[in-house]
């Protein structure tokens, strides 16, 4: 009897989350679809107008820079933060002193908020008063490093500061994969005469593959968002030199009152993560239904 | 064995120098937020202060300019507190019930209903932002710190969720059975059977909910404005105003005050942090 009621219960107390999930996320997905797929402009309105707020942000060239933006970033990003992370995690994997201490200094930045990191390196990164005027002053007079203010390189110092940001994190993740790897496998490679180098090309790397998928859905969905940097380190410009789709869609909604086109770039956002997400997640749960 | 040796110099050698470049930023703000304006505006960012001074800490707290407001960032730091606080407290104890619901009484379609919560984790939240700023405004919160205390308390479900499921799985199932058998009923266990071995995960909840709740901007600028936004968003319209001459010392010391909460965190319970943030990604 009581624990019929147990099992009962047990749903009850889930209802208000799923309700919760199920109006939060996909109701209010469909609601921004539906947005998209309308006239709205100012205030929203629910008639349809098929596919022209999607016409209307394909033709707009801040779009279009905004997805060329994004599109750099996110490789570079990838590719130096997981490169930049095994090589840390590698190092630090030697049986090091103070492994602690140093795992704790490359990770903290990830405590903090993009916001404050952003206002830190936008001063580093001023030429006026920052690196250039400090190389400057060593007396390398001709030295230049005014990317922030450049619209060419721009987007360049976005990718330093967030690298900069997540290494920690790919570190991290690498870290528990290489523990993670039986010892015996390591040394029976040694006894076979195998060079370190070698080891980790041939035997250790190719075991790290979940770690580094897991790493490459996390920093991509990381990507993808990054909002608050731009806007504390650029600003999205200069001009529209670092705008990215999740500044493109809030100054869209927030600001230039296009609700319509802020909305299909919201959908054009979701669309790109579900692409990555979906077959991770779905492996993911049946990874686990096998175990 | 030489050669040995010059591997561990280049080793600790290489682990040093990107400790340091790490550090880097996190000196340039503090030693900038104790120099005076004149000293930085005449010598190098990364220079000691040569003379120590407080002076842009008790700016920034008490009466730099956000906007055309010019009492601080005070304000705006308890804001941030008062919307953390709940949000934290209501998302984690929501999130052990359904992690405990869905572990310990499994039932058709629970594994089902945890995926599409998953989903949560990852969503880009502009692709739902326009609704919810609708739904807020309709219910009358627009603009107010409850609306962030809703929006953070519902979107962190997702994550508390996948954090006590992911624990409590590995909480050996006889332990309720026993209880059930003992005549013990859904809420006396999981009063008295499955919080008691929850302490850690119940850290690691509030830890990774209260970093990524104060770190916010998206939320906070989108739903909020003037006196009632959060700390992120008060910093921003401070580097950003560009009256007169820029008073970096006072940025910096505002960017300090506004990292030192998740920062005096990370140094104290740091290997929590750590467990949260790959809560998701490593499994077992």
């Amino acid at each position: 009897m009581e624990k019929r009621l147990s099992r009962h219960l047990s749903k009850l107390v889930l209802v208000p989350s799923a309700m919760l999930v199920f109006i939060a996320i996909y109701l209010f997905i469909a609601w921004t679809a539906w947005i998209s797929v309308s006239s709205s402009r100012v205030m929203p309105v629910y008639d349809f107008v098929g596919l022209e707020q999607f016409v209307r942000l394909w033709s707009t060239p801040r779009w279009i820079i905004a997805v060329q933006n994004i599109t750099i970033f996110t490789s570079l990003f990838l590719i130096l933060t997981i490169f930049l992370g095994l090589l840390i995690a590698i190092l630090l994997d030697q049986r090091i002193r103070a492994e602690g201490l140093l795992r704790g200094i490359y990770l903290y930045p990830m405590a903090l908020s993009f916001i404050v990191t952003g206002t830190a390196w936008k001063w580093i990164m001023n030429p006026g008063l920052g690196i250039q005027k400090v190389v400057r002053d060593l007396g390398w007079a001709s030295f230049t490093f005014d990317w922030i203010a450049d619209p060419r390189f721009a987007i360049y110092t976005v990718v330093i500061a967030a690298v900069w940001q997540s290494t920690g994190f790919t570190m991290a993740i690498f870290l528990a994969g290489l523990r993670g790897i039986d010892g015996s496998i390591i040394k029976a490679a040694q006894i076979d005469g195998a060079s370190l180098p070698h080891i980790y090309a041939k035997v250790i790397l190719p075991m790290l593959r979940p770690a580094l998928l897991s790493v490459v859905v996390l920093l991509s969905h990381i990507a993808i968002k990054s909002f608050d940097l731009v806007l504390a380190l650029t600003g999205g410009g200069p001009g529209s030199a670092t705008e990215l789709p999740s500044t493109f869609m809030f100054s869209a909604s927030f600001r230039r009152n296009q609700l319509g086109v802020g909305a299909a770039s919201a959908i054009m956002m979701l669309m790109t993560i579900a692409a990555t997400l979906v077959p991770y997640l779905y492996r993911e749960f049946r990874s686990e239904r096998d175990a | 064995m030489p050669r040995i040796r010059f591997d561990r110099v280049f080793i600790y050698g290489s682990l040093i120098f990107i400790a340091a470049i790490y550090l880097m930023p996190l000196w340039v703000m503090i030693a900038t937020s104790i120099k005076d304006l004149d000293e930085i505006y005449a010598g190098s960012f990364v220079a000691l202060p040569k003379s120590i001074t407080f002076e842009p800490w008790a700016k920034a707290w008490a009466t730099a300019c956000v906007g055309t407001e010019c009492a601080g960032l005070r304000g705006y730091f308890l804001n941030s507190i008062l919307m953390c606080l709940p949000a934290v407290a209501i998302s984690t104890l929501i999130g052990s019930i359904n992690g405990y619901a869905l572990t310990k009484w499994r039932f058709r379609g629970s594994k089902l209903l945890f995926g599409l919560m998953m989903f949560g984790c990852f969503l880009p939240l502009q692709s739902v932002l326009l609704p919810i700023a609708f739904t807020v405004g309709r219910l009358g919160l627009a603009g107010t710190i409850w609306s962030l205390i809703l929006v953070h308390s519902v979107y962190g479900i997702a994550f508390t969720t996948l954090f006590f499921r992911n624990y409590f799985i590995t909480i050996p199932d006889e332990l309720v059975r026993a209880a059930i058998i003992d005549g013990a009923g859904f809420f006396r266990i999981y009063w008295s059977v499955i919080l008691p071995t929850s302490t850690p995960i119940i850290v690691v909840s509030c830890i990774w909910q209260f970093t990524s709740i104060w770190n916010d901007f998206l939320f906070g600028v989108s739903l909020t404005s003037g006196q009632n936004a959060p700390m992120t968003v008060a910093l921003n319209n401070i580097v950003n105003v560009t009256m007169g001459r820029k008073q970096y010392n006072v940025d910096m010391a505002a960017a300090m005050i506004a990292g030192l909460p998740t920062l005096l965190v990370y140094v104290v319970a740091g290997r929590y942090f750590v467990r949260g943030l790959t809560a998701g990604a490593v499994k077992g």
